[in-house]
């Protein structure tokens, strides 16, 4: 019989999946090690860690990981990458984490240009603490701390950070991705790939901003928040590569 | 600079060399006085040498590139001020749990705030106590002299290391600003392997993570009180001290990093005048001297603290003296150092007060 599908060597065999039912986490940490795997350089990998449910990753994938504050995954990484220049680095981020409390961390690594790969996973929400209000939630949403909804004038507005990413003369590539449907996840897992690919050219920062569903904290069902990723997010946040400097 | 010659060389400039030739492999630092020329000094060696060097955005990523760096068993290290240190305490916490060999010179200048760049001591509760959160300790070393900055330079990465631990070179703006001869010599220590934990990608092995957060409960209480046992072990190998004059002395001037200088000038003015005094000088502040001093205290030595803080490490003498002895406090809190003559005036008035019914 043959064997069409498995959990790709990058990914731990005895994991215990800890995510709540629908959550998108396991499929960007999938095509995370699918990646590893295809360019054959996870034994090669060190990654910085961040705090949120992203920090579960050295749960889950076969790669040196050592713990960062949070907010601070860049930085740590800049510095494994200028210890160990031939490794390959990598963080996987939150919204908050990356694009609110880690945001100068996150901007100044692009701009140094450091030879380093980051993903952010944008869920519109603090996942881990119950889904308050984050820097990227959407006008209109509803979190626990923002009851009515997100009203401009008294919030503010989301960030962008595929955009403001790649106006970075540091960055090599930065996309926007989806993980809402299958052509979406096949066109995320290129995106990851390209990704890593600039850093291992030693063409400059590389980054995925991955649209990701929060069933638990939407108050959705797994469908629902596809759909909405879909709808309301790909409004606010439209997909497409932002910068490519090999094109 | 490696040689035994003798060089006149800024405090700051000798702190750089000497970790440019403890192997430091790594630099990441953010500009502030009176510690800067550090950073200057490295930015051009480590470029020179092949090294790692990034003008780091913040504190909190100087901090944490370090910790980076570390983590993957090379040496690193970032330096600092006073209320710039303050903002690295949540990584400190971090690399204690974490058991990374962080170095982090604080050539301390006033606070509290901002303060002002005039020399003081008011750092020792920062990096003795810690600000950061949870049950952690730093290794914490306090030089007196420029020497002494190369010394605990070469001694701060070897006991990172060596302990897997973070250090803290606790020097002050007189230091790091002042020039004196001194010599670099070799690096004194022997290279610790750091392979059996650093992170080098997952080949032929399992991967490995370097986490503080323990989710089970039993392996959190664990994780706290190996961390204590580990540091218990530090303070029985590494306490260390200077004494001067203590055998037959019946009082004890205690300081620590450059007002040592003074009080050593003070007891000797004091024997002049007939008064047994005596010095005593902790090097390492963290961990702290307390069974010596405890151990002069029981054969009825007197002690006076002299510092630039508001009576900082008078706490860490009394606790230690537990009773046994009087412990009196001599101190301003920043600026123009305590002078001989004003330790001295200090220390008569206060024999004066304490022995006055007996002589």
């Amino acid at each position: 019989m043959q064997q069409v599908f498995s959990i790709p060597k990058s990914f731990k065999e005895d994991f215990h999946f800890t995510f709540c039912p629908g959550c998108d986490h396991g499929i960007a940490m999938r095509l995370v090690a699918e990646v590893l795997d295809e360019l054959g350089i996870v034994e090669n990998t060190i990654s910085s860690t961040a705090i949120g449910c992203s920090v579960f990753i050295y749960d889950f994938l076969n790669v040196d990981c050592v713990e960062a504050p949070h907010g601070r995954a860049l930085a740590s990484a800049t510095g494994v990458k200028r210890a160990q220049p031939d490794k390959v680095v990598f963080t996987y981020s939150g919204d908050g984490d990356f694009a609110s409390i880690g945001l100068a961390e996150s901007m100044h690594t692009a701009l140094r240009g450091e030879k380093i790969t980051s993903f952010m996973l944008n869920n519109t929400t603090y996942g881990m603490t119950g889904g308050q209000l984050g820097p990227t939630t959407t006008i209109g949403q509803k979190t626990t701390t923002s009851p009515m909804g997100r009203n401009k004038e008294y919030y503010g507005y989301p960030i962008k950070m595929a955009e403001h990413i790649a106006l970075c003369d540091g960055t090599a590539f930065s996309a926007r991705v989806a993980l809402d449907s299958v052509p979406h996840i096949n066109e995320a897992k290129k995106a990851i790939k390209k990704a890593f690919q600039v850093q291992l050219d030693g063409l400059g920062f590389g980054f995925v901003e991955i649209l990701s569903s929060c069933p638990t904290n939407w108050k959705m069902t797994p469908e629902e928040a596809h759909e909405r990723i879909r709808g309301e997010m790909s409004e606010t946040f439209p997909l497409g590569v932002y910068k490519d400097i090999t094109k | 600079m490696k040689s035994s010659e003798k060089v006149l060389i800024k405090g700051n400039y000798a702190i750089a060399q000497a970790a440019v030739n403890a192997g430091c492999q790594c630099y990441f630092g953010y500009p502030i006085t009176p510690q800067t020329e550090i950073g200057e000094y490295l930015s051009g060696k480590m470029q020179e040498l092949g090294r790692g060097y990034v003008c780091a955005e913040s504190e909190l990523a100087a901090i944490n590139m370090v910790m980076g760096a570390v983590s993957t068993g090379v040496k690193a290290m970032t330096s600092s001020s006073s209320c710039a240190v303050a903002l690295m305490q949540e990584a400190l916490s971090y690399a204690a749990s974490d058991e990374l060999p962080v170095v982090l010179v604080n050539v301390m200048r006033t606070g509290p705030g901002l303060g002002y760049i005039y020399p003081a001591q008011g750092d020792y509760n920062q990096a003795v106590v810690g600000g950061g959160n949870g049950d952690y300790k730093i290794i914490v070393l306090a030089p007196s002299n420029v020497q002494e900055c190369i010394d605990y330079t070469y001694r701060a990465f070897y006991l990172a290391q060596k302990y897997r631990n973070p250090v803290i070179l606790l020097a002050d703006g007189l230091l790091g600003q002042m020039m004196e001869p001194a010599s670099f010599g070799e690096y004194p220590y022997p290279e610790v392997d750091t392979s059996s934990w650093a992170l080098s990608g997952a080949n032929g092995r399992e991967a490995r993570a370097i986490y503080s957060c323990a989710r089970e409960e039993k392996k959190q209480i664990q994780h706290i009180q190996d961390l204590y046992k580990k540091f218990q072990v530090i303070a029985q190998n590494e306490t260390s001290y200077e004494e001067f004059m203590t055998d037959d002395a019946d009082i004890i001037i205690t300081a620590f990093g450059s007002m040592t200088r003074n009080i050593k000038a003070a007891m000797n003015v004091l024997r002049e005048k007939g008064i047994k005094a005596g010095c005593f000088r902790p090097i390492t502040l963290s961990p702290f001297p307390t069974e010596r001093i405890n151990k002069l205290a029981s054969e009825g030595k007197d002690f006076i603290v002299v510092e630039m803080n508001m009576g900082q490490m008078f706490k860490d003498v009394k606790y230690a003296i537990n009773g046994k002895a009087k412990c009196d406090l001599v101190n301003r809190p920043c600026g123009e150092w305590l002078s001989v003559e004003e330790i001295v005036s200090s220390v008569e008035k206060i024999l004066e007060k304490n022995y006055a019914a007996s002589v």
